[in-house]
């Protein structure tokens, strides 16, 4: 079945669904909503997008060249009972002009715990990070920052439980853990049981002056790879230990707090990598082992600012660098990637520029400055984008 | 940063709620600043009152931020209008703010719209037409006679979330009850110059305004609910006047005031800003200065 059989079926499923026939607060029927992006790209560079000192992540290449539809997403939410409250993402994706399905996160929150505990048990976005959390589509720009993808694949999602808890307190204090499978990456590896990743996190929150919010968190995330994939081809495989940290901040204002015509908001976040281990590389069958240590900073820093209803301007920078040691950083394959990056210090600069006529409707045009491939070799980077919303109100997340 | 500094950090952030654990006052929650002040007349000092929004914000359009966790995390009663108008952020305080308290269907949950007749109940969806309301038009807060039935359900309830003061909400409750069936009778008499009045409404803001003191709204500057205007809609309700005459337009004091006074210049009738809500405009810091200062901006504009 290609994309738009299953755009046509959910669309049906919409049609027929009491959701849209009767108040939806006063129906059982779960909150359906299809998400859809279309986009044109345009790289002046023609290499693959590599960035130097990292082999990244799977899923993390640049959006195809010329126009091409992105990713579908299906979602379907509802309070269960009065103890539960499910969420399921599915992602129709196009991959290599095959469609793939995806379950991108399903999990199961509960409502009901005492003593301000929650827990959430299922596949799910890590609360590692702001960023992290948030789903492509409410993204501020058409791309993660590059802390994000050359770190984390964008994002570290994994099968697990989560408990957090939350203080009693008039300024937000949440503390939280997860326990999970190991698959996401920075994880990976295959047949293996137990927990091979944990996480622990904590945000602290409020309100300053006159229409101001702020967040602050701080994450970390101890991962064991087993031959996790990595690279262009996935040739490179990683076993060991990988450990991230990562700090965070968000500013949002608006004039006394109405964010209508005119808002501003800020967002920073710093991601350290520390990673011990062995690679191998074997695109065909040629294997190369190394022992590796691996160090890798980056941060990003972005501001966005609606100067008047519906239109939004946005300035983003991200910068990463690495210290890997390799023993055996063989010439030609992945290994001398990773290792040859003494010294360069990938960067990018992004401007962005949208316009949406509704909630559930968005025009996005963005022009990267891109300086984060092997080398330093620049890449202008223009990118248009047009999301779509069809069936339930979305959530107004800070 | 270490592993053990890390560790020490979360701690550090940990002390503040350690030292906070002391019982307070029962704690409400309003989303909308005139249930806020409801509250505070049923119960006093008794409660430690929340609002989530202020009369300069449209309720509609708020984040679930992080000082709204913390509230709702709190609290021990909810009290909304309801009818999807917190939609955007309500539910996502609900998973976030982990407070068994405040669920559907337990008394610590209270949206108002679920007591009264609903206008304007759409019969057909279509988000075509602007931000339209499945359960009808949830700006209940116009008409004064919905808060008595909103502060009887409101006292009822905070004695079952706090039965040691049922006595105080229930005596709170008659005293608000008989002065503010005195007020609305003395309003009734000031606006019946008022009644039969066409008017023309800037957003759908007004009905249970208009149900209330019998005024006549002929036209709508806002095409769609909650989209702003085009230049094209203006002149067409400008021509319109020419066969249906309007006395005015009302706008909310959180709105855009623009398109109102762009049509009041061309049509040569008064723009009225109402407070719609407590803290709207000076002198509505209470329920009663809000229908007081409402019907002196009406009057005002009538003669």
């Amino acid at each position: 079945m290609n994309h738009f059989a299953y755009v046509a079926l959910a669309g049906a499923l919409m049609a027929s669904s009491p959701l849209l026939a009767a108040p939806a607060t006063k129906s059982f029927n779960p909150k359906i909503s299809l998400i859809m992006s279309a986009q044109y790209a345009d790289y002046s560079a023609g290499s693959e997008a590599e960035v130097a000192g990292v082999a990244l992540g799977p899923e993390t290449e640049l959006k195809p060249e010329g126009m091409a539809l992105g990713e579908a997403e299906l979602v379907l939410e509802a309070n269960i009972d009065q103890h539960f409250h499910g969420w399921s993402t599915i992602a129709l994706e196009n991959e290599d002009g095959e469609t793939v399905v995806a379950v991108e996160e399903a999990y199961i929150d509960t409502l009901a715990m005492p003593a301000g505990l929650a827990l959430k048990f299922g596949r799910f976005l890590s609360d590692i990070g702001y960023h992290n959390r948030q789903h492509a589509h409410a993204w501020d720009f058409v791309d993660a920052p590059l802390a994000y993808r050359s770190l984390l694949a964008n994002r570290y999602a994994d099968d697990g439980l989560q408990v957090r808890w939350l203080a009693p307190t008039p300024v937000l204090l949440e503390l939280g853990a997860e326990v999970m499978r190991g698959d996401g990456f920075p994880a990976g590896g295959e047949a293996r049981s137990g927990i091979k990743a944990w996480t622990a996190f904590a945000h602290l929150g409020g309100d300053v002056g006159n229409g101001g919010a702020w967040r602050l968190g701080l994450g970390y995330l101890d991962a064991d790879a087993l031959d996790r994939r990595s690279g262009e081809e996935q040739e490179l495989g990683f076993s060991g230990s990988s450990t991230l940290r990562l700090l965070d901040a968000v500013y949002k204002w608006a004039p006394a707090g109405d964010a209508r015509e005119r808002n501003f908001s800020f967002q920073a976040g710093y991601l350290q990598r520390r990673e011990s281990g062995e690679l191998s590389d074997d695109p065909d069958g040629a294997d190369q082992r190394s022992n590796y240590t691996g160090s890798q900073d980056a941060y990003y820093l972005q501001a966005v600012y609606q100067f008047m209803r519906g239109w939004r301007l946005g300035l983003r920078y991200d910068r990463l660098s690495t210290d890997n040691q390799l023993d055996n950083p063989a010439p030609d394959t992945t290994l001398a990637t990773v290792a040859n990056a003494a010294g360069e210090t990938p960067r990018r600069s992004s401007l962005m520029l949208d316009y949406s006529p509704s909630e559930f409707s968005r025009l996005r045009l963005q022009y990267n400055r891109d300086a984060s491939r092997p080398g330093g070799e620049k890449d202008d980077q223009l990118l248009l984008q047009a999301s779509f919303s069809l069936g339930a109100h979305p959530a107004h997340q800070f | 940063m270490s592993r053990s500094m890390f560790l020490g950090a979360l701690l550090l952030l940990a002390l503040p709620s350690a030292m906070s654990n002391a019982q307070a006052a029962t704690r409400v929650f309003a989303c909308e600043p005139e249930w806020a002040a409801l509250a505070g007349e049923i119960g006093g000092d008794a409660l430690e009152i929340y609002s989530a929004t202020t009369a300069l914000q449209d309720p509609h359009r708020i984040q679930a931020r992080p000082s709204l966790i913390a509230a709702y995390r709190r609290a021990d009663l909810l009290i909304c209008t309801g009818a999807e108008l917190e939609i955007g952020w309500l539910p996502a305080l609900q998973r976030k703010g982990n407070n068994p308290r405040l669920q559907p269907g337990k008394p610590g949950w209270l949206e108002v719209s679920s007591l009264i007749e609903m206008l304007e109940v759409p019969q057909s969806l279509d988000r075509a037409g602007g931000d339209v309301h499945p359960a009808g038009n949830p700006h209940i807060q116009t008409d004064p006679r919905h808060f008595l039935v909103a502060a009887q359900e409101l006292a009822a309830r905070l004695a079952q979330v706090d039965p040691a003061q049922a006595d105080l909400y229930r005596e709170r409750l008659e005293d608000f009850q008989r002065r503010w069936h005195a007020a609305i009778t003395q309003w009734q008499t000031r606006a019946a110059p008022l009644r039969g009045l066409p008017v023309i409404s800037a957003h759908r803001g007004f009905p249970y305004l208009y149900r209330w003191l019998g005024l006549e709204r002929v036209a709508t500057l806002e095409a769609r609910p909650g989209i702003p205007p085009s230049a094209g809609h203006l002149q067409t309700v400008l021509e319109g006047l020419k066969s249906r005459p309007a006395h005015m337009i009302l706008y909310a004091a959180y709105q855009n005031a623009r398109p109102a006074q762009w049509m009041a210049e061309h049509a040569g009738i008064p723009a009225v800003k109402l407070p719609y809500t407590v803290g709207g405009m000076a002198g509505t810091d209470d329920l009663f200065g809000l229908f007081e200062v409402t019907l002196d901006q009406l009057l005002a504009a009538a003669s």
